[in-house]
């Protein structure tokens, strides 16, 4: 098998209330990809295009998408796993080059959140679960993850302190990233400050803190095979390792509640292709949809072991100057989780990390970069490991 | 023409329902007669809760159904602030995860046990609910 690399990478802003369509939202991601490939439209010989489609009027978004962004007539299609679509979008785009179909492939995720009145999207959520045995009972996101913040304190012993520390540390790195939604400092206090919205219950042991900002944006991937990367790209960035999994919907169907197995089963799928072990990895960016993902993203990834991930975040060594950086982007947490592009704006910052051009967010000097993406309550797990 | 019975007993379940039409619709009235029930497969015994009218392990398709009885691990819990549509006149609500070893059941806990009374690990027990608008579900009750 031949290598697949990355030619370009770009992002929207991630924004509240975007002023503009859903394929105006998307050409900003793409372009900004465009002109980091530096390549026509027309190099790119298939595209795939990732959402959350609960949140689009449109139907069939990837036929208007490959027409506004001038993709026509290449095929194109359409993917979705909830808040990962975009990484099995680049998982489908891997498979496009490595079977010889297409040589240039570009992956375009987009989300906005705001399409849908809120009274539409307070609907969606009450049916973000298997809608025949659990969400009668009035089952929401939020409750879900909560529901495995309490299984991990009830067998580790962690704290929603410890859970507020790392909010803390994605919103020190929210207020150096312009694309990020929530670019305000957190502090530890404001949790155990009553007048401090991020000290209000959500859905016990998470408070508002502990959840992600919601924002409207488009990201865009554009890959190519061996031959197409090196005559693209400036500092060609490799797929070194890709894994994707899955498990049961509902919650009965499950074995343990202080992680997410499908996260760890598709970080050891890319470790194993990749030939490499978690402590070769010198960024991360892993899935923050609440506090409590962040912290078990550590657990199943094996940058600590079970129970220890509370330490880690402890030490700092999560932070830019630690020994294992994650999500230095300021995550989803205060970046931003526009459910289809956020795959892809992952991606884009740890291709920046690789290439050393993340400015004030640059870790030092890294060879490995990983990206740990989940879809729904933990349902489908996604990690793509970059290397020089 | 006359008009085609439609088996919609489904429509019962929850809060909201947001499905009417499925093969288990037997559940419901399980349900009215103060049963929490699965299904058993026939052909190679697996439990299935929630009940299911196919057996994924050896494609059976005939089922028996069994009780959800005796005393069960809470495994987790959250309690609601707040609630989807539909669902606010229940808050706060706490859903939760019940261990019986061969399956799990979840479900919301009965409103009436104090918040400092729910402990991960403890014994609880599942019996039939009706809400306040009429319709039906389950809770968990302290062992
Ligand atoms: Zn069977």
């Amino acid at each position: 098998m031949g290598k697949v690399g990355v030619i370009g990478v770009g992002q929207s802003s991630f924004v509240r209330g975007y002023p503009g369509s859903i394929k105006e939202l998307a050409f900003e991601g793409f372009s900004d990809a465009l002109k980091d490939a530096q390549i026509k439209t027309t190099d790119i010989k298939a595209s795939v295009v990732c959402s959350s489609p609960e949140y689009d009027k449109q139907r069939s978004a990837a036929g208007v998408m490959a027409e506004y962004l001038g993709m026509t007539p290449q095929p194109t299609f359409y993917v979705e796993t909830l808040c990962s679509s975009s990484s099995t979008g680049v998982k489908l785009a891997y498979a496009l080059i490595e079977s010889g179909l297409h040589d240039v492939v570009a992956v375009v995720g987009f989300q906005k959140m705001s399409e849908i009145s809120s009274a539409e999207s307070q609907e969606r959520m009450g049916r973000g679960a298997d809608i025949q045995w659990e969400s009668p009972f009035g089952t929401m996101m939020p409750a879900y993850y909560a529901m495995y913040a309490q299984g991990h304190m009830a067998k580790y012993g962690t704290t929603p302190d410890d859970l507020a520390l790392i909010r803390v540390k994605s919103a020190t790195y929210g207020q150096i990233n312009e694309k990020a939604v929530y670019r305000k400092p957190v502090t530890f206090e404001m949790f155990h400050d009553p007048k401090s919205p991020m000290s209000n219950p959500v859905a016990s042991p998470l408070r508002v803190g502990d959840c992600c900002a919601n924002a409207d944006g488009s990201s865009c991937i554009i890959l190519g095979n061996e031959e197409m990367t090196k005559r693209f790209a400036k500092k060609p960035v490799w797929i070194r390792g890709i894994g994707a999994a899955s498990t049961t919907v509902n919650l009965a169907g499950r074995d343990v509640f202080s992680g997410l197995t499908a996260g760890e089963l598709a970080g050891a799928e890319a470790y194993k292709m990749a030939g490499i072990t978690p402590q070769h990895i010198n960024v991360a960016e892993v899935h923050d949809c609440f506090t409590i993902a962040e912290m078990m993203a550590y657990e199943n990834l094996g940058f600590a072991k079970p129970g220890e991930g509370k330490d880690l975040i402890k030490s700092k060594e999560t932070y830019k100057e630690g020994s294992i950086p994650v999500n230095v982007d300021g995550g989803l947490l205060s970046k931003g989780h526009p459910i289809g592009a956020t795959g892809g704006s992952q991606m884009r910052t740890i291709v920046l990390q690789l290439r050393g051009e993340a400015g004030e967010m640059q870790v030092k000097d890294p060879e490995f970069g990983l990206v740990h993406n989940i879809g729904g309550v933990g349902l489908y797990g996604n990690v793509t490991i970059f290397g020089r | 023409m006359g008009k085609r019975e439609v088996d919609d007993r489904f429509k019962k379940f929850g809060t909201v329902s947001f499905t009417s039409i499925t093969k288990v619709n037997d559940f419901v009235t399980k349900l009215e007669e103060g049963k929490v029930s699965g299904t058993c497969c026939k052909g190679c015994g697996k439990k299935y809760f929630p009940p299911r009218a196919d057996c994924a392990e050896c494609l059976s398709r005939e089922m028996d159904w069994f009780d959800v009885e005796g005393k069960g691990i809470l495994r987790t819990y959250s309690k609601l602030e707040f609630a989807p549509i539909g669902f606010e006149a229940d808050l706060p609500y706490s859903i939760a995860l019940l261990d019986y070893g061969d399956y799990k059941v979840f479900g919301r806990l009965d409103s009436s046990i104090p918040d400092d009374e729910v402990k991960v690990g403890m014994e609880m027990t599942t019996a039939t609910n009706v809400l306040s608008n009429g319709q039906l579900n389950y809770i968990f009750k302290k062992a």
